[in-house]
């Protein structure tokens, strides 16, 4: 969900996502860098992203994720989901 | 989530492999880099800043591999190791793969051999017929009788027309011919049909054109008839010009109008149709007259196709119901008239019916056989997984998960099983066409028995298939996957012989394949039995040095005082050849295709009401019949020229006859009525076998040939001369009277007895064949676990010799453990066979099922092959040098 939210500004590289999690969310977040690229591959198979190739802004060849409309489908089903739940879990907190 | 795309995308990876390997090393270079040169912009050394990144990032090797799992089939992958592992294992063995196979391939052979037949006979008996899985085969019932009769052509038609779940009814009637090719006759089978018959099954002639409607109509109207390609290609030479020619069919001169497609056999199983007639010239080639107006006649054999969706049940209430209208609408010929449908394979009037025992046996056999194959190939590997204890353990210890374990053990079951089916396939295809040679070879006559390796084959094969790797898989994966670590790391202790611990499995197995080898030995060991008891059975003539044959004069359009005054002079020229004894005629041949004449009979002195009169057989023979065919009078004298037209009606009788009528007193001189006619007994035979060897005595007369002519009639001749002399000297003789009569086949009356008992000798073959396969793979499973058991044991062996143990008392301690097996075996065996044997029913001629002889003969076959079996491992265990079995521990 993170990388997909990471995304839905527009086409990122796989470090720029990582950077951009870590700082979006103040240090509190660091996707492990190992565990990042797998889970991109495996949004690609599901056809929830698309990558291509392309220059960084330090003119080096990288290659940039984008989100396609399954992947933005599935990024606000996913954010419903997580809403809901953190919504569950802060009234459960409440009455507690 | 579309699963589908998924795939795709999955496909579209697969495809550039390759290319993603490099492009990810770039992709995590790239990260690594970029990430270098930020923390090198805060400060640090170029390198500082690399060794950073790197060790921030972690592994590289395992991000890509774990990245490109995520696009892979896993489990393909998975497998394709596991296959080049199984492989690697079993090059690496390959005695025990070789073995393995080879159990395998003849255990899935003969089922596949066996299924292609059930499918070819039974299920899909005729190639290229349309749509045969809704074919049904229609035959009468009469009230009061069990079994199929025939039905009229009235009763045909009128189901024809007012049956409306079906798409189309046909009849094919089977019918012989005498063929004559130069001057030879043979007999060919043809079908008499309705007009319908090729638009029916779908089969449309290759050349010219199928039966016209109303071709069927009409008595002797349309001589037309379709020939098969075979004797389009044998008998005429492939003429393309043929269709528009004659050829004569008992006599009348036929147009042919068609040539059936090649591989197209008629619809009859067992023999292979030549021709096809109009069932409007059915008075040609049936016996008595026209028959197509009368309902009381019952000749025609049919079938039925439902149409699509229409279920048997259904089809006989429809079915059922035309017919009860029937016996109401015609009472005096229909009453307790019934109609039946038939599945193809139960088909009443074809050797369908009669082929089904035969087949449900070998279905049982053959099981059986893959039983003890895979019970053999479990046993080999359950051996082995013993010896991989430790390379299992290894892998379990390095992470490999149980179910991974299993994964592996299965897979090399299947590929075991694979290389078993497919050999198995090639051996059924070898014998797709073998059931038909243990048939004995008529000439002229060809029999069509074919094995089908459709698609059907294929599956059950591989359902086989797979219940064989799932037993040899599951097996040593059940002992294997128990494996405990910390015990099994340290090395495996060896066995003990005799010892109880694990062996269970091994034993169990054996004891399963002696038990089965001893249920297939006995059953063998009982149809040879039987098949002994029926060929030695006195037939009451003598077979030997008595020749069979016939002139065809029926196709060269002989009429009865021609008939009569050729086969007079054939009869004098006959006995004067040189190195005959004697020779006559009779209509029909004993044990032979021909039913005899029957009428209801009277008997002076012996008064029964009209309607009970009991009917009896009889044969039209001439004179000299008795001593030609060595049958002994009892009383009274045999036939003589001067019983002829212008003599007495005279007739012999059997001795059970003279025994039933006239209670044993010498009937010579009385009379007997036989078809309205009063005829004196000249004197009494003794009983012989007429129909087939297992002919119980029954009541039966021989009537004067003369006196009741007909034109078709055996010669028999009394001659130590072979037949191929015979026929020649007979051709010349022929010949010589006339140039247009062809000969039969001659034979010896013994051929005809093993013609006769062919079915009993196919069953024995069948079996034997099998059996000594079943005991073939008993013995190799017996000898493979007592080989195991002593290669396991020599540190027990050696202790033993050390302490003083000699040869034969380790010889007698393997000895002792083979045969306990094999004892048990035997047992269950045993048990499991009386109740079994009965299947054999039909077969069993003068033997009991429980006959103690076979039993014995199976006990002691089963005994020696399990002491050969145990000796090689026994004499093994003797060799053991106690120095060297101690040291390598």
């Amino acid at each position: 969900m993170l990388i997909l939210k990471s995304l839905a500004r527009g086409p990122l590289h796989g470090y720029a996502i990582a950077k951009h999690i870590k700082s979006a969310s103040a240090n509190g977040l660091e996707i492990e860098d190992g565990s990042l690229y797998p889970a991109l591959n495996r949004m690609l198979v599901k056809g929830w992203l698309q990558a291509e190739w392309g220059i960084s802004e330090n003119n080096r060849k990288a290659r940039f994720y984008r989100l396609t409309p399954e992947g933005r489908k599935q990024l606000h089903s996913e954010a419903r989901e997580f809403q809901k739940l953190v919504k569950s879990i802060q009234l459960v907190m409440r009455t507690a | 989530m579309s699963t589908f795309r998924e795939w795709v995308n999955r496909l579209r990876f697969f495809r550039n492999r390759a290319g993603f390997d490099s492009e990810m090393r770039d992709e995590l270079q790239f990260h690594i880099e970029t990430r270098a040169a930020e923390l090198e912009d805060a400060g640090m050394s170029k390198d500082e800043a690399f060794r950073r990144a790197r060790s921030e990032f972690g592994s590289t090797q395992l991000a890509g591999e774990d990245s490109r799992e995520a696009w892979q089939f896993q489990w393909l992958e998975h497998l394709a190791m596991d296959l080049r592992v199984g492989f690697r294992m079993l090059w690496r063995n390959p005695g025990f793969s070789v073995l393995a196979i080879l159990c395998l391939t003849l255990g899935i052979g003969a089922n596949a051999a066996v299924f292609s037949w059930v499918e070819g006979i039974l299920f899909r008996p005729y190639p290229t017929v349309a749509h045969q899985e809704r074919l049904m085969a229609l035959a009468g019932t009469a009230r009061g009788e069990s079994g199929a009769t025939s039905l009229s052509w009235p009763d045909y038609l009128d189901l024809k027309e007012n049956c409306k779940l079906f798409d189309t009814f046909f009849v094919s009637k089977i019918t012989g011919i005498s063929l004559s090719i130069g001057d030879r006759a043979e007999r060919a089978t043809g079908s008499i049909v309705s007009a319908n018959y090729f638009d029916a099954i779908g089969v449309h002639p290759i050349l010219g054109r199928g039966f016209l409607p109303g071709e069927d109509v009409g008595s002797a109207a349309h001589s037309v008839a379709v020939i098969s390609y075979q004797l389009w290609q044998g008998r005429f030479k492939g003429d393309p010009e043929i269709v528009g020619k004659t050829q004569r069919l008992n006599g009348v001169f036929h147009t042919i109008i068609g040539v059936a497609p090649q591989g197209f056999y008629g619809t009859f199983v067992g023999w292979a149709m030549q021709f096809w007639v109009p069932a409007s010239m059915e008075e040609l080639f049936e016996a008595g007259g026209y028959k197509l107006e009368d309902r009381s006649a019952r000749w025609i054999e049919a079938y039925a196709r439902l149409k699509p969706g229409v279920s048997a049940p259904q089809a006989q209430q429809e079915v059922s119901a035309v017919a009860s209208r029937l016996e109401a609408d015609y009472p005096l010929t229909n009453r307790g008239r019934g109609v039946q449908l038939w599945p193809l394979w139960a088909t009443p009037f074809n050797n369908a019916g009669t082929l089904l025992p035969t087949l449900s046996i070998m279905l049982v056999v053959v099981l059986c056989v893959l039983l003890i194959a895979c019970a053999n190939v479990g046993n080999l590997l359950l051996v082995r997984s013993f010896s991989r204890r430790h390379e299992m353990v290894v892998r379990a210890a390095i992470g490999a998960g149980r179910g991974r374990l299993l994964k592996q053990l299965l897979t090399e079951g299947l590929i075991l099983s694979l290389a078993g089916a497919v050999g198995g396939l090639a051996v059924a295809h070898w014998c797709r066409h073998a059931l038909v040679l243990l048939f004995p070879a008529r000439a002229g006559v060809s029999m069509y028995l074919p094995g089908e390796l459709d698609w059907r084959v294929l599956a059950t094969t591989a359902g086989v298939c797979v219940i064989a790797t799932l037993l040899l898989g599951l097996v040593p994966a059940l002992q294997a996957s128990k494996v405990d670590l910390a015990p099994a790391l340290k090395s495996e202790m060896g066995g003990v012989v005799g010892g109880h611990r694990r062996s269970w499995a091994r034993s169990g197995l054996v004891v399963l394949q002696v038990s089965l080898s001893f249920v297939l030995l006995v059953g063998m060991g009982l149809l040879i039995k039987s098949l002994q008891r029926i060929r030695t059975t006195d037939p009451g003539f003598t077979t030997h040095r008595v020749l069979n044959t016939a002139v065809d004069l029926a196709s060269a359009g002989y009429d009865i005082p021609k008939a009569k005054a050729f086969q007079e002079e054939l009869l004098d020229r006959v006995v004067a050849l040189p190195g005959v004894e004697s020779a006559a005629f009779a209509r029909v041949t004993p044990l032979g295709y021909g039913t005899y004449s029957s009428s209801p009979i009277a008997v002076d002195g012996y008064n029964v009401p009209p309607e009970e009169e009991p009917t009896v057989e009889y044969n039209e023979v001439g004179p000299a019949y008795f001593a030609t065919m060595g049958i002994p009078l009892i009383s009274g004298r045999e036939f003589l020229r001067s019983d002829d037209e212008s003599g007495a009606l005279v007739a012999i009788v059997n001795e059970t006859m003279a025994t039933q009528f006239w209670q044993g007193k010498d009937p010579v001189g009385k009379r007997v009525k036989v078809k309205g006619r009063w005829i004196t007994i000249l004197g009494v035979a003794k009983d012989s076998k007429y129909e087939s060897m297992r002919d119980l005595p029954r009541p039966f007369f021989y009537v004067s040939r003369r006196q009741n002519f007909t034109i078709g009639a055996g010669l028999n001749i009394r001659t130590p001369l072979s037949p191929e002399v015979m026929a020649n000297s007979l051709a010349r003789e022929i010949q010589s009277l006339d140039g247009n009569l062809a000969l039969y086949e001659v034979i010896t009356l013994q051929e005809q007895v093993d013609r006769s008992t062919s079915p009993q000798k196919v069953a024995v073959t069948l079996l034997a064949v099998l059996g000594s396969l079943a005991l073939l793979l008993a013995a190799i499973g017996l000898y493979a676990v007592m080989s195991y058991a002593v290669s396991q044991s020599t540190r027990e062996l050696g202790l033993r010799m050390a302490l003083g143990a000699r040869a034969p008392d380790l010889l007698r301690l393997v000895m002792s453990r083979g045969l306990a097996l094999t004892a048990g075996g035997l047992l269950f065996g045993a048990a499991a066979t009386l109740p079994l044997t009965r299947l054999l029913g039909t077969y069993l001629y003068h033997v009991s099922p429980h006959d103690p002889l076979a039993f014995a003969t199976a006990f002691g076959v089963m005994l020696v092959t399990a002491v050969v079996a145990c000796l090689m491992p026994a004499w093994r265990a003797t060799r053991t040098e106690p120095m060297r079995a101690l040291r390598e521990e």
